[in-house]
């Protein structure tokens, strides 16, 4: 493992995301209403509020999705609003969806394996023209692959069909699909709902290693534990509005949080 | 004896030329989750594409270039190619039913093109007298299909090998993850939108291919040998030897005709004449039947879909 492959090697900080009046309206819904804040590169933001409060639809957003009706979203001073899914994703944002989509009839090698872009062996005509430019490609990509499924625990399956695995580890398969793809940020949405609590800690601690690495941070999550120990600053919404945003500390301590959202769960 | 010899040679011509479009409706189904049910459309276009580039100078009729036999199929694949580009940037925001729909209404246009188009397709009557390539080097029909089912059964085993190249590689993995989850794709880089676009177009130029090979085969081309139930006989060829599998494609293609001709035949030989006419629903009854047990028994096929993609992660 000396010769890990990015992101999984050396420390870099990048990923600035900044979301600047945001706002996306179904119909008379107004899911998000003017949203502004910063994802810090190198720290772990997270987005916490009640159901509802439109954490979902904002990441949809962000990630090309659904897009914003108006507002500004920017990765490192690149606006990235506006454009489609996969153009998002191929400026260094990537992001896993609250229950889980991977590709289940597909093993997990495979499932990571697909995501590196513009490979030479995705035109169907480099595979009878230069298949030794495929091979050695995929030879690499397989290296890089199966390092980034070790560091995620997955090693003992990544044969199987992602399909045939438990929830927590395609939410792992998630994680290292977008660890292929060397983002400059990671959108994490609920990580830790429905995982078993072994595999939680697999991957709040895996989380805490590629930030200490460097890499930036989104996480959607309703577990407190989860998003108060792990999370640089935190961010609430309600209603489709920021309505606080500041330290773990300090936001817990919050009445209109409380109020809004933690209630009895904070307690 | 020889008698079934023959036969047998005409047979598996005609099958192995099946072959090829369902193994170029698998790359579309089986591997990227579209819903072509249009095949016969792409078959046709091929066939009369390679049937007026190649078929003699008619004063009558548009076309009859009397070009060589190769000339005519690759234009009758490039046509059938450009057909599946056009319909492919209009329909393939389409999604499953609806794209099924929507090609299905296509094949049928295609055909009464075929129909109504006398000036260049001879309308009902077709267009007869296309030259078969190298006729006169045979000296009897019996030589001639032997070497027409090698030239169909080397054309078969190249298209078999050039695909699975092409599948079992990233791109293949591409298909198979638009087809598992296109918003999951698009959110990991993936243009979803061009990936169907190439499947599509490549599928259909297979089908376009077989349509050429049929009609250097018989010599003639004609609006009846388009119509929708050659859509369904090849969707059964993939459903039974097995979605995702081109072995399987090819399996199916060969067993689902052998089941075709062999009713046909057993129909006209036991059913009262009286009731001949009749026979022929009891044919796709038997082929129905088939996609029934089948989808019950072995939902995935005689050869089922193999579980790794790419040829370079074993």
């Amino acid at each position: 493992m000396s010769k890990e492959p990015l992101p999984l090697g050396g420390r870099r900080i990048s990923g600035r995301l900044d979301i600047r009046n945001a706002a996306r309206s179904f119909n008379a819904v107004r899911a998000v209403d003017g949203v502004s804040f910063t994802a810090e590169p190198g720290r772990i933001t997270g987005l916490i509020g009640p159901n509802g409060a439109g954490k979902t639809t904002l990441f949809n957003a962000i990630a090309g999705e659904l897009g914003v009706d108006s507002g500004e979203i920017a990765l490192d001073g690149e606006r990235i609003d506006g454009l489609s899914p996969y153009r998002v994703f191929s400026k260094g944002l990537a992001r896993t969806f609250q229950i889980p989509r991977p590709f289940g009839g597909m093993t997990v090698l495979e499932n990571v394996m697909l995501v590196p872009a513009s490979q030479h062996g995705e035109r169907f005509w480099n595979t009878w023209f230069r298949p030794g430019l495929v091979a050695r490609e995929e030879k690499a990509n397989l290296g890089k692959a199966r390092a980034i499924i070790e560091f995620c625990g997955l090693s003992p399956v990544e044969k199987q069909l992602a399909g045939a695995i438990s929830g927590g580890q395609q939410k792992l398969v998630e994680l290292a699909r977008a660890l292929m793809a060397d983002p400059r940020i990671i959108l994490l949405d609920e990580p830790g709902a429905g995982v078993n609590p072994a595999l939680l800690d697999t991957i709040v601690d895996r989380i805490v290693e590629l930030n200490k690495r460097g890499m930036t941070f989104l996480i959607i999550e309703h577990n407190m534990d989860f998003i108060m120990s792990l999370c640089d600053k935190v961010v609430v919404m309600a209603a489709g509005k920021v309505i606080a945003e500041g330290l773990p500390e300090h936001v817990r301590a919050d009445q209109m949080v409380v109020d809004a959202y933690l209630g009895g769960a904070a307690a | 004896m020889s008698g079934y010899i023959a036969y047998l040679v005409f047979f598996l011509i005609v099958a192995l030329t099946y072959s090829i479009v369902v193994m170029g409706l698998n790359l579309q189904w089986g591997y990227t989750g579209l819903f072509n049910a249009g095949v016969v459309g792409f078959f046709a276009i091929g066939a009369y594409g390679t049937a007026i580039l190649t078929g003699p100078d008619r004063p009558e009729l548009i076309g009859g270039f009397a070009l060589p036999f190769p000339v005519g199929v690759i234009g009758g694949m490039v046509l059938a190619a450009l057909a599946a580009l056009l319909v492919g940037l209009a329909t393939l925001r389409l999604r499953e039913e609806y794209l099924a729909i929507s090609t299905f209404g296509i094949a049928i246009s295609i055909q009464l093109v075929g129909l109504n188009f006398d000036a260049l397709t001879g309308g009902a009557q077709g267009l007869t007298g296309i030259p078969r390539p190298l006729f006169a080097v045979f000296g009897t029909p019996g030589a001639y299909n032997l070497f027409y089912l090698v030239l169909v059964g080397t054309v078969t085993v190249i298209v078999y090998f050039a695909l699975q190249v092409a599948l079992h590689s990233p791109w293949g993995r591409l298909l198979k993850a638009i087809r598992e989850d296109e918003t999951a794709a698009a959110s990991l880089g993936k243009n979803p939108a061009l990936v169907r676009l190439q499947a599509f177009v490549l599928g259909s130029t297979l089908m376009g291919l077989a349509g050429g090979l049929y009609v250097g085969f018989i010599g003639y081309v004609s609006p009846l040998d388009f119509l929708p139930l050659l859509t369904f006989q090849i969707w059964a060829m993939l459903i039974v030897g097995g979605s995702g599998n081109n072995r399987g494609a090819i399996v199916g293609a060969v067993g689902v005709w052998a089941l075709w001709t062999m009713s046909g035949f057993a129909i006209s030989r036991l059913l009262p004449v009286h009731y001949q006419s009749q026979g022929g629903a009891i044919q796709v009854i038997i082929i129905g039947l088939l996609i029934v047990l089948t989808l019950l028994f072995r939902p995935r096929g005689l050869i089922g879909e193999a579980q790794a993609v790419s040829r370079h992660v074993r």
